[in-house]
């Protein structure tokens, strides 16, 4: 093979087609914008994390028991010297003292000192220099809102009152939405105990941050005391252990915008492959007369292969350059999920794989149609009657084929970071290509029966385009049905997700106000003060505090886990060490199944107590039915034998527990209630927290209402970020819309005068292109919908576990919105050949 | 030069054989001119496009240039149209996004050998010099024709093939074109193999052979 005749060769035709072929580098251009974004955007947080990760701590290590610090945690403690702040972190019940509501608040208790790095910022300036100067706090701005003071007022916590000095603006590794579900408060940690706060059953954080001595390695000292904190049930925190464990955190998040990304990259393949078809059709009498002259099959096949990794390389590069910009939008749309400030400086490394990665998609997709071009035979130069390209089988399509699966799997891997990941991402995006191309399939059956059916001729000349030889039909079905299929497929996901919150809506029945940490003994009280408001509360439940102590006769203690599993991993212990809020019944409830065993009946007749466990728990502890696991309940071992298995639905609002134990058993253990009531009324939402908080501080009261917008606030934004990426794959499949119609442009131009000869108005051939393309984007969309509600379905189902509804309204616009911009895109790009007059067009299409 | 040998080529069409060349022998001689005539249908070209190696026979041999065509492969047949064959077309198949230059240059640079030179030079031989940077759709048919012979002739070819190279011309421009391509058959010294109904152009050549339903029904030399 002469490289200087094929790239001459590829050089010259481009010039020639560049413009018409512009399309195919737009379609690779769109996903590799999106593509680098994405990986501009991870890349730039993950230095933004390394950097701010000692600021994000404040300190240099931080050791938490979400128990008192044991004998362990305290030596080390002692042994370390240096600074240290001693920290409690609880939630619980602010208010202000004249004010008619109170709020649920995260409250940290902070020792002076804290943070050495980074700094809190408030205002006004120098409120966190004075915390520590009295009965001070500082607190969320959004608390000020909720309680309705100001910077000076008070605010009441358990049995004490704390100044408000001022609000935090912005604090190391701050992530926006955490504040959503409970405004912060910091008081100073001295005045800690004259809350009356931490009485029994009441959940907190225990802990210290460390400023090290000059020259120690917190590292090193972590890894030391690891192993006998951990049998005290406490953590040490570094701040490279927290970089890895962010580190790791954000990688899977950019990983998971990059696949949606890539799916508008692979569109844009999709793109390159329906370009490349027409673009060799229109070209087969210069390839035949090239065989003619003397070229080779593999010149030829090498001249258009080069014309089409040159025009993916341009897109490529054009797509480097809107990413870099892009990249720069990005963190607005997810500033409030991520904990660092941002970078936005260029991600070369990240552009440069950009550029390649849309040279490589543009040649494997072009593969394929490029192959007939080795085939063509010089005699279709000398007869028009020579089929161009011989019939029969090209084992190369073979080889070409599982290229472009390679790739597409390989892409797909690398950019999931998983490979299990990355094959399920690659099996989907074939299923639904597959279940698009079959809707395609039926288009084009239908339009062959609609051509001959008793219609208008507009309309059936628009149907029969959709059938003609050379069609587009399957690219654009393919291209527009993706886009729509994924951002219909997230959108009805997201509804679902919501619907199981729902508090307010359509779940208009269910308990909207949660109150916990009542005493056995306060639990009247609380109930008259609800019935003054005219409220009814559920039946309270009782939690009683327990942990394992051994299961089989094993003591935990000895139930290590490996070390070198990475601290954000659901380590195995976790079912092992938690502590378990267990409670007693003689029913399963609603929100239960049970699965293996029998649920109890009458006393028990000797043994051990009886428990019911959940099945995700059973499996992490490795126990079955029979098994025994003995409990230690505040110091008291309690034995107790499983005799059965709950599947339990966690995604509602309900007090649902790990283990359930039958009757007659925990009655005296220390506990605290649970109890929900259903308040229509906002106002009384939002004054009965306030007066069970005056009463019984240690009562907290949660607004579901509340938690409901904070999470769909959450979702929302996760969903924007998203749907920003999947936007790219509907530019990318307008795009191809755009080229095909711009592809088939020739052939309608020519038609269209034909037509126009004939005696048709401009409004006849409108009308034809508009039925036409009207009728791609409806089946396009049709199926898009059809598979996006599947996708939901199986979500649904398989992941999320909840139920799933389709709402008939946001199904509707997945298939009307893809049929108005296709018969939109198709009049406009039809536009100038109805104002040429038809001997102009028939000069024009001649030469 | 040109040898073939018990030449049968049969389509199937429908389900039907239909044979379009039978049983055709016939040497052609270097630097002969030759003309294949006869009516539409007679088999003329498909003679035409199995000499050129463009299509292979039934059955049957065609030796070009020394070379046994069905020992080759499709890429040893388009080497040996690239060193040793000439083409020009009725419909002249010029390249149409490249220059008359470009065009003419297609051969030697498939050949490894790009010569601007000599592509200019042949340009001007066919009287287009000053319209080397035309396209293909800026010029007329006759001009078209002639950079299609200015390509056929830039590599030097053993022989030139031309299927009805004047049916697309008005007779003028037509007769210019054969009078340059009998120039150029004479100053190069190639063997030229013409396919035409043209009796006119017929004439010109020193051989004629009549097809008529794919058999050979005359075959006279001048």
């Amino acid at each position: 093979m002469k490289p200087g005749f094929v790239l001459t060769m590829a050089r010259r035709e481009s010039r020639a087609s560049g413009r018409r072929l512009m399309t195919l580098a737009l379609a690779i251009a769109a996903g590799v914008a999106a593509l680098v974004a994405v990986n501009g955007f991870t890349s730039n947080l993950r230095t933004s994390v390394a950097r701010q990760a000692q600021a994000m701590l404040g300190a240099d290590l931080a050791v938490e028991s979400r128990s008192e610090l044991g004998t362990a945690a305290r030596a080390l403690l002692d042994s370390l010297g240096g600074d240290q702040a001693p920290y409690v972190a609880f939630s619980a019940m602010t208010y202000a003292p004249a004010g008619a509501t109170a709020r649920l608040t995260q409250v940290t208790a902070i020792g002076p000192g804290w943070p050495w790095y980074g700094a809190i910022r408030t205002s006004p300036l120098s409120a966190w220099g004075r915390l520590g100067d009295g009965r001070h706090t500082v607190v969320d701005p959004s608390l000020l809102r909720a309680l309705g003071v100001r910077v000076g007022d008070s605010i009441s916590l358990g049995e004490t009152r704390f100044q408000i000095l001022g609000t935090i603006t912005e604090a190391p590794g701050d992530v926006g939405i955490r504040s959503a579900l409970g405004p912060r408060a910091f008081i100073p940690f001295r005045y800690l105990d004259s809350t009356g706060l931490l009485g029994f059953g009441a959940r907190a954080e225990y802990g210290s941050y460390i400023q090290l001595e000059a020259g120690a390695d917190a590292q090193r000292i972590a890894a030391d005391w690891r192993p006998r904190l951990r049998e005290e049930r406490a953590r040490v925190r570094t701040v490279a252990d927290d970089q890895n464990r962010l580190d790791n955190a954000l990688t899977r998040l950019g990983n998971f915008l990059g696949l949606v990304a890539l799916v508008a990259l692979l569109l844009g393949g999709l793109g390159v492959a329906s370009a490349i078809t027409v673009h060799i059709r229109r070209r087969i009498d210069t390839i035949a007369v090239l065989r003619c002259l003397g070229a080779t099959g593999r010149q030829v096949f090498g001249v258009y292969l080069t014309q089409a990794a040159l025009l993916g390389l341009a897109g490529g590069v054009l797509g480097a350059v809107i990413g870099l910009a892009v990249q720069q939008v990005v963190p607005l749309v997810v500033s409030d999920l991520v904990p660092a400030d941002l970078d936005t400086g260029p991600a070369w490394g990240v552009a440069l794989a950009g550029v390649l990665l849309g040279g490589w998609t543009a040649l494997v997709f072009a593969l394929l149609p490029l192959l007939a071009v080795r085939r063509v035979t010089p005699l279709a130069a000398l007869r028009r009657d020579v089929d161009p390209i011989p019939a029969g089988r090209d084992p190369a399509r073979f080889g070409a084929l599982a290229l472009l699966v390679i790739s597409v799997v390989t892409l797909a891997v690398l950019q999931a970071g998983n490979w299990r990941v990355g094959l399920a991402f690659a099996a989907g995006i074939g299923a639904a290509l597959l279940g698009l191309r079959l809707a395609a399939g039926v288009v084009i059956g239908l339009a062959r029966r609609l051509a001959r059916a008793p219609l208008a001729y507009t309309s059936r000349q628009g149907l029969a385009n959709l059938q003609r030889p050379g069609n587009q039909t399957v690219a654009v079905v393919l291209a527009l049905g993706f886009g729509a299929f994924l951002l219909a497929a997230l959108a009805l996901t997201q509804h679902n997700l919501l619907a199981t919150l729902d508090v307010s809506g359509e779940g208009a029945s269910r308990p909207n106000l949660a109150l916990f940490d009542i005493q056995a003994s306060q639990l009247e009280g609380v109930r008259g003060v609800l019935d003054q408001e005219g409220v009814e509360m559920t039946a309270p439940v009782p939690m009683v505090p327990m942990r394992i102590a051994s299961v089989q006769g094993r003591p935990v203690s000895l139930a290590r886990r490996p070390d070198s599993l990475p601290d954000d991993s659901l380590p195995r212990g976790w079912a092992v060490r938690r502590e378990y809020r267990s409670t007693w019944r003689d029913t399963l409830v609603a929100s239960e199944r049970l699965l293996e065993g029998s649920w109890w009946e009458g006393p028990r007749s000797g043994g051990p107590p009886r428990i019911s466990i959940e099945r995700d728990v059973a499996e992490e502890l490795g126990v079955g039915l029979g098994d025994d696991i003995t409990w230690d309940v505040q110091g008291r071992p309690i034995p107790t034998t499983i005799t059965s298995i709950r599947e339990v639905d966690w995604a509602r609002f309900e007090p649902n527990f790990f283990v359930v134990f039958e009757p007659g058993v925990l009655e005296d253990a220390p506990q605290t209630w649970v109890t929900m009531a259903r308040v229509n009324d906002p106002a009384t939402r939002s004054r009965l927290p306030r007066q069970v908080a005056e009463q019984w501080p240690n009562v907290t009261s949660l607004d579901l209402t509340v938690v409901e917008e904070a999470i769909e606030d959450l979702l929302g934004r996760v969903s924007l970020a998203i749907r920003f990426m999947a936007l790219f794959s509907l530019v990318a499949g307008l795009v191809v819309l755009g080229g095909t119609v711009a592809t088939s442009r020739d052939q309608r131009i020519r038609e269209s005068a034909l037509l126009r000869t004939l005696g048709a108005r401009a409004r006849q051939l409108y009308r034809i292109v508009v039925v036409e393309y009207a009728a791609l984007g409806l089946m396009a969309g049709l199926a898009a919908a059809l598979l996006a509600a599947g996708a939901g379905w199986a979500l649904a189902r398989f992941l999320f576990e909840i139920d799933f509804t389709a709402p008939p309204l946001a199904l509707a616009l997945v298939v009307l919105v893809p049929a108005a911009l296709a018969a939109l895109v198709g009049a406009w790009a039809s536009r100038d050949v109805t104002h040429r007059t038809p001997l102009e067009t028939l000069r024009r299409a001649a030469e | 030069m040109i040898e073939c040998n018990q030449l049968t080529r049969t389509y199937t069409s429908g389900g039907r054989a239909l044979t379009v060349l039978k049983d055709i022998t016939l040497r052609i001689d270097p630097g002969a001119f030759t003309a294949i005539v006869g009516p539409s249908g007679s088999g003329k070209t498909t003679l035409l496009g199995l000499l050129a190696g463009l299509d292979a026979p039934t059955s049957g041999s065609v030796t070009l240039d020394g070379q046994q065509l069905s020992q080759l492969d499709e890429d040893g047949r388009a080497r040996l149209r690239a060193d040793r064959v000439g083409f020009v077309f009725q419909s002249f198949q010029l390249i149409p996004t490249l220059t008359a230059l470009e065009n003419v240059l297609v051969p030697l640079e498939l050949t490894g050998r790009p010569d601007v030179a000599r592509a200019l030079g042949l340009l001007a031989d066919v009287g287009l010099a000053g319209r080397e940077h035309h396209y293909p759709s800026q010029l007329s048919g006759g001009e078209q024709q002639r950079v299609a012979l200015a390509r056929a002739f830039v590599n030097q070819p053993a022989v030139l093939f031309a299927d009805e190279p004047t049916g697309n011309l008005d007779a003028r421009t037509g007769q210019t074109i054969v009078q340059l391509m009998s120039e150029l058959n004479r100053k190069h010294g190639t063997t030229l193999v013409l396919v035409t109904h043209d009796p006119a152009l017929a004439a010109l050549a020193r051989r004629t052979i009549r097809l008529t339903d794919g058999e050979v029904v005359s075959d006279t030399t001048t």
